[in-house]
């Protein structure tokens, strides 16, 4: 195609946007309210993945073994369940260590006379253990069962917090928020393509005369892709404004406000959020434009 | 430049057939009228020339084409080497003169610099250079035949075919168009017009095919109009 024919082509989709222009806007409002949406909840989902993978990193599974028992066998222990699929990071903290550590919490303020006192001693000495985090923590139970199950475990200790609330939460929020963005999608899909059949019916003269003259199905068609594609831009380029001023307000507020949430949470980065969502978004919106108007094209101008 | 061999034309869910068992040679260069009731078929046999129906059975071949065999996709390529007119003129309301023949051109993707040249060019040729800013409304039923005219010319066609061009037209801008159209196959372009108007039949003495409920009842050199009985 030549750029002339190309920029006639865009001259005249924007035409038909201008002739049309109650049911072109009412096509980029769906697309708008689909897409803003979906900001929404990609942003939710972003934050919560994030929050989930710290919490995940704090909630670890202490393994400690049986009394006198030799370090080879706390190895081959060590090499079982290192071998296991949920395992995300394994550390071993030698009874030295958990006794050095808790004594520095307990006798904070007089640590070296303390210690002098046990005169190497170590109080914990059957406390060497495996500290491990897991990958996903929905499995955590079983997980526990299996290392309870082990040869040579005295006791599995788990830390307070367990995901499986917050979890279900974000399988529910997920499902719901993809129910409802693929309505709207389906919605934007229609909308777009009775735009496109009213454009074609209103120049239903205009394109005989040019299938007379010979011209090209694609160049009868091209208006009415870009056309499309113009929608789905601005249906998608609005909300993604409209996101990025609503999470960057949010987010300031609230790590302003409330420093329980700031200290023990961080949001994700508005620029790393963004990188993802602008060309998801952009995407979606260029691609409903298309797949509407190639749809309604194809059903309406047969040569 | 035209053959058209045993052609049969059926509308869906027609009963007779429009164009029954019609044979026509037409040479590269020729002026052709082609007359009849209405009703009796012209119109159908200029849409299979057009290629904008399939006959029902027979062949047709126009410009060396053979219709049977052309592909979809190349249709347009065709098209581009017929110019057409109708009675009603068919331009775009919402357009100037000068867009309405750019038109033409843009639609088969010619360069920019060429319209510039040639669109005014052929609105000197049929009289209209004053009024390239003009809309559609604002001319005469002649004027505005002269355009669509200067539309089907602008390309460069081999063959123009005309529906009843001066249909809605009064005496004096009818002969102009058909002044116009002589002028046009002079310069080589092959003519053919379906007419009503046994006048200008009658003067210009030019072949004369005459259709009847579908078929061809008779095809003259230098013949006339001949009256229904
Ligand atoms: N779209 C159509 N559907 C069915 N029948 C048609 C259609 N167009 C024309 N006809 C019929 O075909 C015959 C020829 O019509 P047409 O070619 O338009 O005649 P003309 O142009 O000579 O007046 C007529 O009997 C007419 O009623
Ligand atoms: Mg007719």
């Amino acid at each position: 195609m030549r750029i002339s024919s190309f920029l006639y082509s865009v001259r005249q989709g924007l035409k038909n946007i201008r002739r049309n222009l109650l049911f072109s806007l009412a096509s980029v409002g769906t697309i708008v309210s689909c897409l803003f949406l979906f900001g929404i909840f990609y942003c939710i989902i972003v934050n919560f993945r994030s929050a989930m993978n710290d919490l995940k990193n704090t909630v670890t599974i202490s393994v400690f073994f049986n009394e006198g028992i030799s370090d080879e066998n706390i190895n081959l222990i060590g090499e079982q369940i290192r071998l296991r699929d949920e395992v995300n990071t394994m550390d071993f903290i030698s009874a030295e260590e958990a006794w050095d550590s808790y004594a520095r919490k307990k006798y904070a303020d007089n640590y070296d006379e303390a210690m002098a006192s046990f005169a190497g001693d170590n109080p914990l000495k059957n406390s060497a253990s495996y500290k491990i985090t897991m990958k996903d923590l929905s499995n955590q139970a079983e997980f526990v069962n299996y290392l309870k199950s082990l040869d040579g475990v005295r006791k599995v200790k788990t830390s307070e917090v367990t995901a499986d609330g917050i979890q279900a939460l974000s399988s529910v929020v997920g499902y719901a928020s993809i129910g409802i963005i693929a309505i709207l999608l389906l919605v934007s899909i229609f909308l777009i393509n009775n735009t496109i059949t009213i454009g074609i019916t209103v120049r239903k003269e205009e394109i005989a005369i040019m299938k007379l003259i010979g011209a090209t199905n694609f160049f009868v068609r091209a208006p009415f892709i870009v056309e499309g594609i113009v929608i789905g831009l601005v249906g998608s380029l609005i909300p993604l404004a409209l996101v990025w001023l609503l999470y960057d307000h949010v987010v300031s507020y609230v790590v302003g406000r409330f420093n329980v949430i700031s200290n023990n949470f961080a949001f994700v980065p508005i620029k790393e959020m963004f990188s993802v969502l602008i060309p998801i978004s952009a995407a979606i919106g260029i691609g409903l434009g298309l797949i509407g108007s190639i749809l309604t094209t194809r059903k309406h101008l047969k040569v | 430049m035209i053959y058209l061999e045993h052609v049969k034309y059926k509308y869906p869910g027609g009963k007779k057939y429009a164009l029954n068992d019609v044979n026509i040679k037409i040479e590269p260069g020729e002026f052709v009228f082609i007359v009849g009731s209405s009703g009796s078929g012209k119109t159908s046999l200029i849409k299979l020339l057009l290629k904008e129906m399939e006959p029902t059975s027979g062949n047709i071949k126009v410009a060396g084409v053979d219709y049977g065999k052309l592909k979809r996709r190349n249709i347009p390529k065709l098209r581009r080497r017929i110019g057409v007119v109708f009675q009603n003129f068919r331009l775009l309301k919402d357009r100037t003169i000068y867009e309405n023949v750019a038109f033409a051109q843009r639609v088969v993707e010619t360069p920019s610099r060429f319209i510039r040249r040639q669109v005014p060019a052929m609105l000197t040729l049929v009289g209209l250079a004053d009024k390239y800013k003009s809309y559609p409304k604002q001319l005469s039923g002649g004027e505005q035949q002269r355009v669509a005219l200067a539309r089907a010319l602008v390309n460069k066609p081999e063959l123009l075919l005309a529906d009843e061009p001066t249909g809605n037209l009064d005496p004096k801008n009818s002969w102009e168009i058909m002044r116009l159209l002589e002028d046009i196959n002079r310069k080589g372009t092959t003519v053919v017009v379906v007419t009503h108007n046994r006048e200008i039949v009658n003067m210009m003495q030019k072949r004369v095919i005459t259709l009847k409920k579908g078929e061809i009842i008779s095809d003259e050199q230098k013949g006339g109009y001949i009256d229904e009985d």
